[in-house]
């Protein structure tokens, strides 16, 4: 029986590991050691939910705590990438991009291009995202769409603490812009995980159950939602493919494309808003790639179009859960 | 020093402090039973900051606050009752249980929200102010923000602006001495947060938070500045914050004893008190009266709020947009 | 109530906790004779049919297809024809009043690898049963002590066995020095070594037999007894497409149609082990080593390593065990071994023989080892 750490474990290891075995390897970003400046103990508390805990006395000068600044410090990253270090900045919580994402978007994402292949940036951007903490319409959005939309940024979404440690690593690896999403509610969640340093590459989705009958696509916490379903689905005699694509830039479409020529039914399970989505991304993806494939309509299973409420009631609705899976599946399996 | 405060004055103000006490102790007790969801952020220790700006405005005047806001909204007038029941998520609240502790606001009271995004604030009180300067209405607009926001760009491109466009707006600096863990000794480049306003064509003052004739007085001749056209200023208010960067934060970035230490010495309750009371016009009976009037409307708000139903399931859709 | 028996989910190999039942080959009434496949059972790692454990009627079928079962749940009853309901009745109750599906921590209870210091190298072992004379697994190429995992417990009933991973496989140091088979043999002297072992029975599949022939011939005296499967170091042929792809391939397309070639059944190459085996590929420093361990032993899809003389030379017991259908190493090596050495090969069967005939394999290696 392999080691079973948590998600939040998994990313400081690799984080850890990897500023052990290269000295470019920076951290940074606020609080990620915490008490600078202040009266008592440094390293108070290694980032606001501890992911980064330990990791200022272990790599002395190597975790730097910013002012809240996120336009310069996150920019400053980005410069320090294109001088030969490999900084792995934090943006505290994804909803925050807005007071820096022209330094996302327009610099980082750009260099390459722009600069006629002449440039690299090997910048990851570690965020947290998702509901399920009550945090309210600015700390709970699942904005990877935005990031996944713009040429030159990669957009890691992993789903659990296998993938979390390896994607992190090769994040870092990477010479290109790496914009690293991590679901809140996933911290808590254990799973077998090498104390060897490993990676998993970008651009290739798992897949997490086989079946012949509705293929379902799910990101980041709806993976282990869309376990559920396809479990009690089983008892019901529908076989579920379960496919997380683990990146959204790059994206695996092969594997995706294969499962639905396999099933001729997509269900899409994505925990952000609706529109302009990952979902109806893989939905479009579908459509035009497999269109003779297709047995039944697509359907999504996503938060609505509002803002993520405050409220336990109305998260709790807002959020896609296992039944709302297993009756899109439903539905999608019964269509003749 | 406190002449144009008079006795209804004052012991409105230590009504005003008194609420938000009472209002934060308490959240901070049924936070620790587990029954408030989400994350909130206390301004215990720094209600002389509000109720001394706040002092000085009318319900037309608008207010920008922070995630710390509850004490910004309480001394803005919005309904703490209303507040409880927001806190708590439930439709009964300010905002119907959608925005929580983070997301509180009455714009019929002149108040814009707290934020959820530091720094958030400055750009739109440029905005609120601009709208009064056009109207020629003489309100003003106050931002409030910490010490963490005072390096967001969002803060000093607001300042700039403000000025250039000679906007009646007040920016008020809140520092509590730490961002989240930081302390600004680390994060502030120069020594004090008033020394920017050099930068931005408009007067810098420090005052002691903890004194609320002293913010009293400097917001007093800033808002007056602001009303007459005279342009923006920034205060720096230095205070600290009772509790954690939110609850549950265990605070080994503080110094032992340090809150308690603050709490004996330089509480802006106790000071008031001290000072009101040493000159007769108003007796510690009439202060323990209010104290007890807003012991009970506070164990009221959350008797209400632990009773009142949550939204339903239809608010999920609704609010978004003004038409469909 | 002796001529009722139990059939529950079976536990195939450590890791394994629950698994699925995928159908059933025999209908209620139906009789049914010791040995004969009753249900199919898929697991994580492998599929396969639970063989009947007594003669009898099929008198229950409590366990319905497509359940997810914990082991040692209760799936059916085998009892004679004139055995009363009421007695049926009262086992089935007696059973579910007393089971207790395995905890987690039972799961890995008792059987945790360990980890020694060979020559620098960090090596993990699996150590399970006590006594007797100790015999040590050593796996294949790109393999690791769990591709013993349907023998190891088995061949454990009797004495330790040792299951070890080999430098650049599993858990162990991703370092295989020059890549040589020497260095290999070394490792696993050593580790006899450092787990104070001063003689042992070997079991070698594939590469890890040509390490068994290796020891037996340098250190002749702490070898009682070889059992190799599908092993190198017979002869020269090899499929070097397949060692070339396996050490090339870095994703699931790529792998899936090679270790199609290591089973006789397809259907063996299930996503888990597609996965664990991208797994393995993708830590730091693997690539590396097979590809030296390739280059040096297997260049030019040619066997650089010939020891068809050791068994003769060593003179103990030899066993040699190969499926017919072996589309890695042929089958036709076997005879090669010479000498007193006794030869099994399985119909049907492909390279991983040992876990694809797993019930075969234990009893002929066994009857070997007595």
């Amino acid at each position: 029986m392999a080691r079973k750490i948590t998600y939040q474990q998994a990313i400081n290891e690799a984080l850890d590991q990897e500023m052990s075995r290269d000295p470019s390897v920076i951290v940074m970003g606020e609080d990620n050691a915490g008490g600078e400046g202040s009266p008592g103990e440094m390293d108070a508390w290694g980032g606001v939910l501890g992911v980064t805990k330990g990791l200022y006395h272990k790599h002395p000068g190597r975790v730097l705590d910013t002012p809240i600044s996120e336009s310069a410090f996150i920019g400053a990253a980005i410069g320090a990438a294109c001088n030969g270090l490999r900084p792995v900045a934090e943006l505290m919580f994804v909803d925050f991009m807005g007071v820096c994402f022209d330094q996302i978007f327009n610099q980082a994402a750009k260099f390459r291009y722009m600069f006629g292949g002449k440039a690299e940036t090997p910048v990851v951007i570690r965020t947290m995202y998702g509901a399920g903490f009550r945090a309210a319409a600015q700390h709970s959005q699942c904005l990877y769409s935005l990031f996944t939309h713009v040429p030159g940024l990669k957009v890691v979404v992993p789903s659990n603490p296998y993938d979390a440690k390896g994607l992190l690593i090769e994040s870092i690896r990477d010479n290109d812009p790496v914009i690293f999403f991590e679901n809140k509610v996933l911290y808590t969640m254990e799973g077998e995980v090498p104390e060897e340093i490993y990676t998993v590459p970008f651009g290739e989705a798992a897949i997490l159950r086989e079946g012949d009958d509705v293929t379902i696509v799910a990101l980041g916490r709806m993976v282990n939602m869309a376990q559920e379903a396809a479990e009690a689905l089983q008892k019901d005699g529908i076989h579920c493919e379960i496919i997380d694509p683990r990146t959204t830039s790059p994206l695996d479409e092969e594997t995706i494309l294969e499962s639905v020529e396999k099933t001729g039914r997509l269900v899409v399970v994505d925990e952000a808003n609706p529109r302009c989505s990952m979902a109806s991304d893989i939905a479009g993806l579908v459509v035009r790639k497999a269109f003779g494939a297709l047995k039944a309509p697509i359907e999504q299973v996503t938060a609505p179009h509002v803002p993520p409420p405050f409220s336990d009631v109305l998260e709790d609705l807002y959020v896609p859960n296992a039944a709302k899976i297993e009756r899109a599946v439903t539905r999608v399996a019964e269509y003749r | 020093m406190n002449t144009e405060l008079n006795r209804e004055s004052l012991l409105k103000a230590y009504r005003m402090m008194r609420t938000i006490r009472e209002f934060e102790e308490r959240v901070h007790t049924d936070f620790a039973t587990g029954e408030i969801p989400g994350f909130v952020h206390l301004y215990a220790g720094e209600e002389a900051s509000a109720t001394g700006v706040c002092m000085h405005l009318s319900g037309n005047d608008y207010i920008a606050s922070t995630h710390r806001g509850h004490g910004h909204c309480i001394a803005k007038g919005v309904d703490p009752a209303g507040m409880m029941a927001e806190i708590w998520g439930k439709e009964t609240g300010t905002c119907k249980g959608k925005g929580g502790s983070m997301h509180i606001a009455d714009l019929s009271k002149g108040m814009l929200g707290a934020n959820g995004i530091v720094g958030g604030g400055g750009p739109l009180i440029c905005g609120t102010a601009l709208a009064a300067k056009l109207r020629g209405d003489k309100t003003v607009g106050v931002c409030f923000f910490g010490d963490g926001a005072s390096n967001q760009g969002t803060i000093l491109e607001a300042m700039n602006l403000a000025t250039v466009w000679n906007l009646p707006a007040i920016f008020v600096a809140e520092n509590n001495g730490y961002a989240e863990t930081t302390s600004p000794n680390y994060s502030v480049a120069c020594e004090n947060i008033a020394d920017r306003a050099a930068a931005f064509g408009m007067p810098g003052v420090i005052v002691d938070g903890f004194d609320f004739f002293a913010v009293y007085e400097a917001a007093g001749e800033a808002v007056k500045r602001a009303r007459e056209g005279g342009g923006p200023t920034l205060i720096e208010v230095k205070v600290s914050r009772y509790y954690g960067h939110f609850e549950g934060d265990q605070q080994k970035y503080r110094a032992e004893g340090e809150v308690q230490k603050l709490r004996n010495e330089k509480d802006c309750l106790m000071q008031f008190r001290r000072h009101v009371t040493a000159d007769g016009d108003i007796s510690a009976a009439e202060l323990d009266a209010i104290d007890a009037e807003v012991l009970a409307m506070i164990d009221d708000s959350v008797v209400r709020a632990k009773a009142d139903p949550k939204p339903g399931p239809e608010e999920l859709l609704t609010d978004v947009y003004v038409s469909y | 109530m002796s001529g009722i028996h139990t059939l529950t989910m079976p536990k195939w190999g450590l890791s394994m906790s629950e698994g699925r039942v995928n159908a059933w080959l025999k209908g209620l009434g139906d009789p049914i004779t010791r040995g004969e496949e009753i249900v199919e059972v898929e697991s994580e790692k492998i599929a396969g049919a639970l063989e009947a454990p007594a003669s009898g009627v099929l008198r229950r079928r409590l366990a319905a297809e497509e359940d997810l079962l914990p082991v040692g749940a209760l799936l059916g009853i085998i009892a004679d024809a004139d055995v009363a309901d009421t007695e049926i009745d009262a086992v089935v109750a007696e059973f579910l009043a007393n089971y207790v599906p395995p905890s987690e921590e039972e799961e890995g209870g008792g059987s945790v690898p360990g980890k020694i210091e060979v020559g620098g190298l960090r090596i993990r072992y699996l150590k399970l049963g006590a006594g007797g004379e100790p015999l040590i697994l050593v796996h294949g190429f790109g393999g690791d002590l769990n591709n013993w995992l349907f023998n190891h417990a088995t061949l454990a009933v009797k004495r330790e066995v040792y299951a070890l991973d080999l430098p650049g496989h599993g858990e162990s140091t991703k370092d295989v020095a020059d890549g040589s088979l020497d260095n290999l043999t070394d490792v696993v002297i050593g580790c006899m070594d450092a787990l104070g072992i001063p003689a042992a029975h070997l079991i070698g599949h594939s590469m890890g037999g040509a390490v068994c022939l290796n020891v037996a011939k340098r250190s002749p005296q702490r070898v009682h007894s070889l059992v190799l499967i599908a092993s190198a170091g017979l002869g020269a042929e090899i499929n070097g497409d397949y060692i070339t792809g396996f050490v090339a391939a870095t994703n699931r397309r790529a792998l899936k149609p090679l270790l199609s070639e290591l089973f006789s059944d397809p259907g063996q190459v299930t996503r888990q082990l597609i996965d664990d085996m991208l797994k393995y590929k993708r830590l730091d420093g693997v690539a590396e080593s097979l590809d030296r361990l390739a280059g040096k032993l297997f260049a030019n899809g040619s066997q650089q390593m010939i020891l068809a003389e050791v068994p003769e030379v060593f003179g103990k017991p030899v066993l040699v065990i190969w499926g017919k259908e072996d589309r890695i190493i042929p089958a036709r090596h076997a005879p090669k071994a010479g000498g007193k050495v006794r030869v099994e090969i399985l119909e049907g069967q492909g390279h991983m023989v040992q876990m694809e005939a797993a019930n075969d394999v234990n009893r002929l290696m066994e009857s070997f080892l007595g």
